[in-house]
């Protein structure tokens, strides 16, 4: 098992939803994403300072959790969700949906996993699994990641 | 009071207190076979099938459609509109619009109108249900916050199915959520006043699309799946039984099969390798074991099988799944080469996969079992649904 030592250096926690808030597409960057978080009517929950990078947590009114992961340059390199339904996901992957989009359609002959769901590409990243009333899913972009953090960060 | 209606006051007392059991005596047909094959597009794997039929409600106007995937992940019944040939009456809902839902699958979303009919399943009936007609053939403009989850799965070889038989623990597809407006409102029930101008609306529960066996007049409180054992290399398919009720006729007895309850989300709890994997799930509309990833299992990814796990030789697990009452089930699992396995096969027990969250147990586990699904808030002789039992 690969050990990850993280240090926490500053856990913020906001009950309120700030202005200041934070909700941002994968691969997008901090400066014009406020209008994200609104479009999602999301609720701040806590911003965690995690060395290189930040956690963005928010929770919707219909009770999905979605945590977003900055890097140090301000860019989104990963999201992940987790709830009984499942989040915009065209707002939360932005530029990626249209590849999150084409990884769900199968090729009709070949033996395909069903059930849940996988994208494995060089810049594109997707696990998924869900059941009615409990969705989850993690999305990174690879190339996107500050040095030295590994993927497993995103969940 | 006269004696004889004391003596139907208490009949009548025992008659309601036992609504769910009632058919001990009366014994409605309550099974029908369970086929694992190709299924209508010919590319199923490790996926279960039955038979439905559907009428126009309170008609003799039926079609029996086959083909239809029994799938405890979902909820309702969910057939094609090119596999439909009934004229279904179409549910309307405020001022008279036509309802049409966006149901959220893992990998995209079902979208189609929400009609109504009588289904019929080996001697079980349910009457005039809600059920999903899948296809944008008659509302052509799939609305933003429905394409936002994805791909639409609107063809027999998206679905590779006719239909889906949603037969999870939840009664309805939403619950209380849907019945909510404004924000709180997760988006799967729309209203169309015309074809291309649907806006989310709020619809109640006893419109919603609706797990068909909680509608059967007895046989009511859950189901059983039972399969037989699938040989280690495969096998081009396997017929098993899908059983109506739990503890209501002599062929859905419980037996020494214990009971795991559900947490609010339908999910219980695995333990593997000493780390407790919440939010697992036992899925017959999955087709492997899916669990962690390459990195952690060492197992690698199929290069032809999107999805599955490759391994050059078959490695062997062992898990136990935990109910939210803590009573415990271990179980031994295996992942094997997916590409290796004959083109023709269709049941394999050692497909497996990744997941993110939990453990997606899916139809392997239930291979050679016989495995209970209880509806929430129905009563069995195991106690109150939801829950697993096997």
């Amino acid at each position: 098992m690969r050990s990850l030592s993280v240090r926490i250096a500053v856990i913020a926690v906001l009950l309120s939803l700030a202005p200041s808030a934070v909700f941002a597409s994968l691969g997008g960057s901090l400066s014009s994403v406020e209008s994200d978080r609104a479009h999602m009517k999301s609720a701040l929950v806590r911003i965690a300072r995690v060395d290189s990078y930040t956690v963005h947590e928010t929770l919707s009114p219909t009770g999905t959790t979605v945590r977003e992961y900055v890097g140090a340059d301000g860019i989104v390199f990963g999201v992940s969700w987790a709830g009984q339904f499942p989040p915009d996901l065209r707002q939360l992957l932005g530029n990626y949906f249209d590849q999150y989009r084409n990884g769900g359609q199968t090729t009709a002959r070949a033996r395909k996993a069903r059930g849940r769901m996988a994208i494995n590409q060089a810049g594109f990243v997707v696990r998924t699994a869900a059941h009615t009333r409990s969705f989850f899913g993690i999305a990174y972009a690879p190339n996107l990641l500050p040095a030295g953090v590994s993927p497993s960060v995103v969940r | 009071m006269p004696r004889f209606l004391v003596f139907g006051a208490l009949l009548l007392v025992a008659q309601a207190t036992s609504t769910p059991q009632c058919d001990n005596n009366n014994s409605t047909s309550n099974t029908t076979p369970l086929v694992v094959n190709g299924g209508p597009s010919n590319n199923g794997f490790n996926e279960p099938f039955v038979s439905v039929t559907v009428c126009v409600p309170g008609t003799s106007n039926c079609q029996t459609i086959d083909g239809i995937l029994v799938d405890t992940g979902s909820v309702g019944l969910r057939v094609l509109s090119s596999a439909l040939r009934v004229p279904l009456p179409q549910q309307t809902g405020a001022g008279g619009a036509p309802v049409v839902e966006c149901l959220p699958f893992v990998d995209g979303f079902t979208w189609g109108p929400v009609q109504t009919a009588d289904l019929q399943i080996a001697g079980e009936r349910a009457s005039s249900i809600p059920i999903q007609v899948i296809g944008v053939d008659r509302f052509p403009t799939i609305p933003n916050g429905c394409s936002s989850q994805g791909s639409s799965e609107e063809t027999q070889d998206d679905l590779a199915a006719n239909g889906i038989l949603g037969l999870g623990s939840f009664i309805q597809d939403c619950g209380s959520a849907c019945t909510f407006s404004g924000s709180a409102n997760p988006g799967l029930y729309y209203a169309c006043p015309t074809p291309s101008n649907c806006q989310v609306t709020s619809q109640s529960l006893a419109s919603q699309v609706v797990n068909p066996v909680a509608r059967f007049s007895s046989d009511n409180n859950g189901i059983v799946i039972q399969l037989p054992e699938v040989a280690p290399t495969g096998q081009p398919g396997a017929v098993g039984s899908l059983i109506f009720g739990i503890g209501t006729q002599a062929n859905n007895d419980l037996k020494s099969a214990r009971v795991l309850t559900l947490d609010a989300s339908g999910n219980v709890t695995t333990i593997f390798n000493g780390t407790a994997y919440r939010n697992s799930f036992i899925d017959s509309g999955s087709n492997g074991t899916f669990f962690l990833d390459s990195g952690a299992t060492g197992l690698p990814e199929c290069r032809r099988s999107t999805g599955f796990y490759c391994p050059p030789t078959r490695q062997s697990f062992s898990a136990t799944i935990v109910g939210a009452n803590n009573i415990s089930v271990p179980v031994s699992f295996g992942a094997a080469n997916v590409d290796a396995v004959n083109d023709t096969f269709t049941a394999f027990p050692d497909a497996a996969g990744s997941n993110p969250g939990g453990f997606d147990w899916g139809l392997p586990l239930l291979f050679g079992r016989t495995f209970f699904s209880a509806i929430e808030g129905r009563s069995t002789p195991g106690g109150n649904g939801p829950y697993w039992a096997f």
